[in-house]
């Protein structure tokens, strides 16, 4: 139980859990936005739009959290 | 069961050679002092000063990612020129591809966030922000040029001068002591005050800091997979694995080219909104 195994561990750990959390609220934007355009075609560009900008805001808080997996990795 | 002991001794062959494979990666994502052109290895100067005063070293040589920004800068400022030599109300040629993309920045980004006085005043800024952002991260794309805005510098840079912009454009609208009075709501009773004025000043340091990590970890994590992803070959020790690496390293890249574009738009828009919610402030 030394500090580095444990300390790549977490980083492991880290990925994998800033990866489900990632796809959770994407995944949840994206499905909301796929009904969004279902009950009204016209607004699909709109949506589109918002989409992708929600999807990267999602994707930079996963992004904070993969950071600090890759400093503990690189110990 | 021959495809186990085939499993076993690809494992040995990946843990020799992950410890170089992972300096290799690291080698290649970091900034260096030396360019790598074609096995060339050009050595850059190393420039260190010392400030006298306090006796502080800095560091000013020039690297990759440094150079990089030069050729982005130096690229968009040929680009424009030669593109806008001839003056027409009408441009032709790439041209409009220029003024359609500086017009989405005005219409779409500047004015819906800081009106239209202030929106004709900012679209300079921020054209130049989302162009520049952009050209760094495709030039990060191209096979022997290092990403710039893979460095954390280089990113907290840009948001430092986004920091400064809603400063000073605040100050600027609503005066220097009105600016800061209205950084909490008005009418509030006076415990309040004690929570929220804190957790509001440190709002104004977290945004910038938020949008130096965004641009940064996103080039550099794209760019990480895609090392990985190709160095699986040598890891792994063989070439059963290349057709399904180097096909996801394609996929990889093609989604990191939509990344930069959006990437740019991300960090220009939410410069716009900073700035024009220090400009205009809801309460």
């Amino acid at each position: 139980m030394d500090a580095l195994g444990l300390a790549y561990l977490a980083a492991g750990i880290g990925a994998g859990i800033v990866a489900i959390a990632a796809g959770l609220g994407i995944g949840r934007i994206g499905g909301q936005a796929m009904e969004g355009t279902a009950r009204q075609p016209e607004a699909a560009n709109a949506i589109r739009t918002s989409m992708i900008i929600s999807a990267a805001l999602i994707e930079g808080v996963a992004f904070f959290g993969l950071i600090i997996c890759f400093l503990l990795g690189l110990k | 069961m021959h495809w186990v002991e085939e499993a076993a001794k690809h494992a040995e062959t990946a843990e020799e050679h992950s410890e170089g494979i992972g300096q290799y990666i690291m080698h290649h994502i970091q900034d260096s002092h030396e360019w790598n052109l074609f096995g060339y290895h050009i050595h850059l100067p190393e420039i260190k000063v010392t400030v006298p005063v306090i006796n502080y070293s800095l560091d000013l040589s020039i690297t990759v990612h440094t150079l990089m920004m030069w050729f982005a800068a130096l690229f968009l400022i040929l680009v424009f020129w030669l593109s806008f030599r001839k003056k027409r109300l009408i441009p032709t040629g790439f041209a409009g591809v220029l003024e359609a993309i500086t017009l989405f920045v005005r219409d779409e980004i500047a004015i819906p966030n800081m009106g239209e006085k202030g929106g004709r005043q900012l679209t300079p800024f921020l054209a130049t922000m989302f162009f520049f952002i952009l050209t760094a991260n495709l030039m990060g794309m191209i096979p022997l040029f290092a990403t710039a805005t893979g460095n954390i510098s280089v990113t907290a840079s840009l948001a430092i001068v986004t920091f400064l912009a809603t400063q000073i454009y605040g100050m600027k609208q609503n005066g220097i002591i009105g600016y800061w009075k209205n950084l909490a709501p008005h009418g509030l009773p006076a415990p309040l005050y004690v929570i929220i004025v804190p957790i509001e000043i440190l709002g104004l340091f977290t945004k910038p800091f938020a949008l130096a990590m965004r641009l940064f970890a996103n080039m550099m994590a794209g760019h990480t997979v895609i090392l990985a992803l190709l160095t699986l070959i040598i890891a792994l020790g063989t070439l059963v694995i290349a057709p399904f690496s180097v096909g996801m390293a394609l996929f990889i890249s093609l989604l990191e080219i939509l990344v930069a574009f959006i990437q740019a738009y991300i960090f220009t828009m939410l410069s716009a909104l900073f700035i024009g919610m220090a400009m205009f402030p809801e309460h």
